[in-house]
């Protein structure tokens, strides 16, 4: 996993508990990644209750860069633009670089400094996880997901990312190469006395 | 100058130190910004001559004597004086904390930076949960009730947003520069704990932390972070999280970025991959050399400022304690060194203990100043061996194109031959 950081803190955690006048310094063995139970706890609680599958269906709405949790539903450029003009222009400006709202629209080296899609943002997925649970601004999460598989596809053209032709859907917008992508890379900053 | 300025210079140390010493004479001094300082408890702390500065207006209490009057009966909330009103300072999108205005390393809850991405949800605890589901051999639900009931800890650390700098102009105060740092005792349940309950499977490397508020917040965590000191949150300096902070529950990623510490958490999500959400791909990334762009940029660097003295106050030739705050998300503050000649000469400062992991840390030193303008400057150096940078540093590590976040570099004050300190900008773009 490359953007795991190479280097781990130790693996002691020191916690301390301040009580007036006395200062106790508490050592905890932290676990790795097997989990294993510290002495003295249980390796279960039996607190909490099982979630059901459909309420985590209900919940999980968080979409992955390779599509995992997209949901069944299409939308194009058209039905996207006209949607954008009633819901989202008021904040984004009529071509999504007006404002007041951040700019959305501007294909690489368009813009000068502003971030937009089309110059910075890494994952197409990305539009849509956001979109769907945070737009718009006075009603979020109002949107269908046909909604927001066209509110995508307009913003992508926009962007001069597809074409006016196209149509996102769980199978072509995880497809979809953002031309910021090969910019990011993981931090490199490790501490020490080295300035990064 | 006014009439009013003046009558506020005219207020010499002895006048406040008796009447500070009487519990009477209390002077209440206006800053530009709207906070308000009572100059007789800096005075009576030691922190040394006026504090009073151009731009001030000055109001007394009438004289009273409190011994010749019964006193209010016990209240069932305490009040905080009303001679004391320190403000954050709010806009659109943050609020700062008053680091000049605060004493030790805590922050109180109501004065504690916010930075929310959809407003402040109300959310009642009773119908809280926390799900926690994905790559775990058992799909939770915990209320709030049952995170209550788990082993609970508390430790103090700080939270500091990593779009914490500010500059531009000499009248900046330590809160408009780095307001957007802040330190609690928090109270809650270990993440591990709760990992263990659900059984995370091996392959699980990343998870999705979700809050519920409007922008129904979301990062990606390494879970390296979960095992090792990730806490679900919900107490803050010995009462219930405030709803700003996250009532009634958070992550709180010690030594992270303020964004990961997710606030009103209502998800968790096990992953073998991060999500590449809004906020870590095109909000929290800052272009680095060569037109790359730095992501997953989690632990926040050792930094310190010097909050005493610093604008707007005006200081006496003579003794004068300069205080501050330094902190590290790698671990322990090593060493903070002073500089009192513009960076020529360096000697370290006192730190108060006790020095806590990844936590404000208060730091002291004795200086005689002669008078003589000058700059005085702070560096924190950390566990790891990391000095905080200057600004040029921080512009040659990164090149000349660096973004907003994580900039911690030295801070100067200017302190002019009357007195007058003065935040020293620099030119980076």
């Amino acid at each position: 996993m490359h953007y795991l950081p190479a280097v781990f803190r130790p693996v002691s955690t020191r916690l301390a508990l301040s009580v007036p006048g006395v200062c106790f310094v508490l050592w905890l063995c932290a676990c790795g990644g097997g989990g294993q139970p510290s002495s003295g706890q249980p390796s279960s609680f039996g607190f909490g209750r099982t979630a059901s599958k459909a309420e985590i269906a209900a919940e999980s709405i968080a979409v992955g860069p390779d599509g995992r949790g997209l949901p069944a539903g299409t939308g194009d450029v058209r039905s996207g633009r006209l949607l954008y003009a009633t819901k989202c222009a008021a904040c984004h400006g009529l071509t999504g670089k007006e404002g007041p709202a951040v700019r959305l629209v501007g294909a690489m080296g368009d813009t000068g400094k502003a971030k937009t899609i089309g110059n910075y943002w890494p994952y197409a997925t990305t539009l849509f996880d956001y979109i769907r649970r945070a737009m718009p601004y006075n009603a979020p999460g109002s949107l269908s997901a046909n909604e927001v598989y066209g509110l995508t596809a307009y913003l992508l053209n926009a962007n001069k990312i597809i074409d006016s032709g196209s149509v996102m859907n769980t199978a072509t917008l995880p497809r979809i190469i953002m031309p910021a992508r090969k910019y990011f890379i993981p931090d490199d900053r490790r501490g020490g006395p080295e300035v990064r | 100058m006014n009439e009013e300025e003046k009558s506020a210079r005219k207020i010499d140390r002895r006048t406040l130190l008796t009447g500070a010493a009487a519990a009477t004479a209390l002077v209440i001094l206006k800053t530009a910004s709207g906070q308000v300082i009572q100059a007789a408890g800096q005075a009576a702390q030691g922190a040394g001559p006026l504090t009073q500065t151009a731009g001030q207006s000055t109001q007394t209490a009438g004289p009273q004597d409190p011994t010749k009057v019964q006193g209010v009966p016990p209240s069932v909330l305490g009040t905080r004086s009303p001679f004391e009103q320190p403000r954050l300072i709010a806009s659109d999108t943050s609020s700062r904390t008053p680091l000049q205005d605060l004493f030790g390393s805590i922050t109180p809850s109501d004065l504690h930076f916010q930075r929310h991405h959809g407003g402040v949800p109300a959310i009642d605890p009773r119908r809280y949960e926390l799900l926690i589901h994905g790559m775990v051999d058992r799909p939770m639900v915990f209320t709030l009730k049952d995170l209550k009931r788990f082993p609970s800890l508390s430790r103090i650390c700080f939270l500091e947003c990593s779009g914490n700098f500010r500059t531009g102009k000499p009248n900046m105060t330590p809160q408009e520069i780095c307001g957007l740092t802040s330190q609690s005792e928090w109270t809650g349940v270990l993440l591990s704990t709760l990992l263990r309950e659900v059984g995370v499977q091996s392959k699980a490397t990343w998870f999705l932390a979700e809050g519920s508020d409007a922008a129904v917040m979301t990062r990606s965590i390494p879970i390296r972070k979960g095992w090792e000191d990730a806490m679900i949150a919900y107490g803050q300096n010995g009462e219930a999280l405030r709803p700003e902070q996250g009532y009634p529950a958070r992550l709180l990623l010690p030594g992270w970025e303020g964004n990961t510490n997710i606030k009103w958490i209502r998800r968790i999500e096990l992953s073998d991959q991060p999500f590449m959400t809004r906020e870590e791909t095109s909000k929290y990334t800052y272009p680095v050399k060569d037109g790359m762009i730095r992501q997953f940029s989690f632990e926040m660097d050792a930094r310190s400022i010097i909050t005493f003295p610093a604008y707007p106050v005006q200081v006496e030739k003579g003794w004068i304690e300069i205080r501050g705050l330094a902190w590290s998300g790698r671990g322990t503050i090593d060493s903070v060194e002073i500089s009192t000649d513009a960076g020529k000469h360096w000697f370290p400062a006192a730190l108060q203990e006790p020095v806590l992991d990844k936590a404000h840390t208060r730091f002291h030193y004795l200086w005689n100043w002669d008078g003589q303008e000058t700059e005085i400057l702070s560096r924190a150096t950390d566990e790891t061996g990391y000095r905080q940078p200057t600004l040029s540093q921080l512009v040659a590590a990164r090149g000349p194109d660096l973004g907003g976040y994580h900039l911690n570099p030295i801070t100067a004050w200017n302190v002019k031959s009357d007195g007058r300190v003065f935040f020293k900008p620099e030119k980076w773009k």
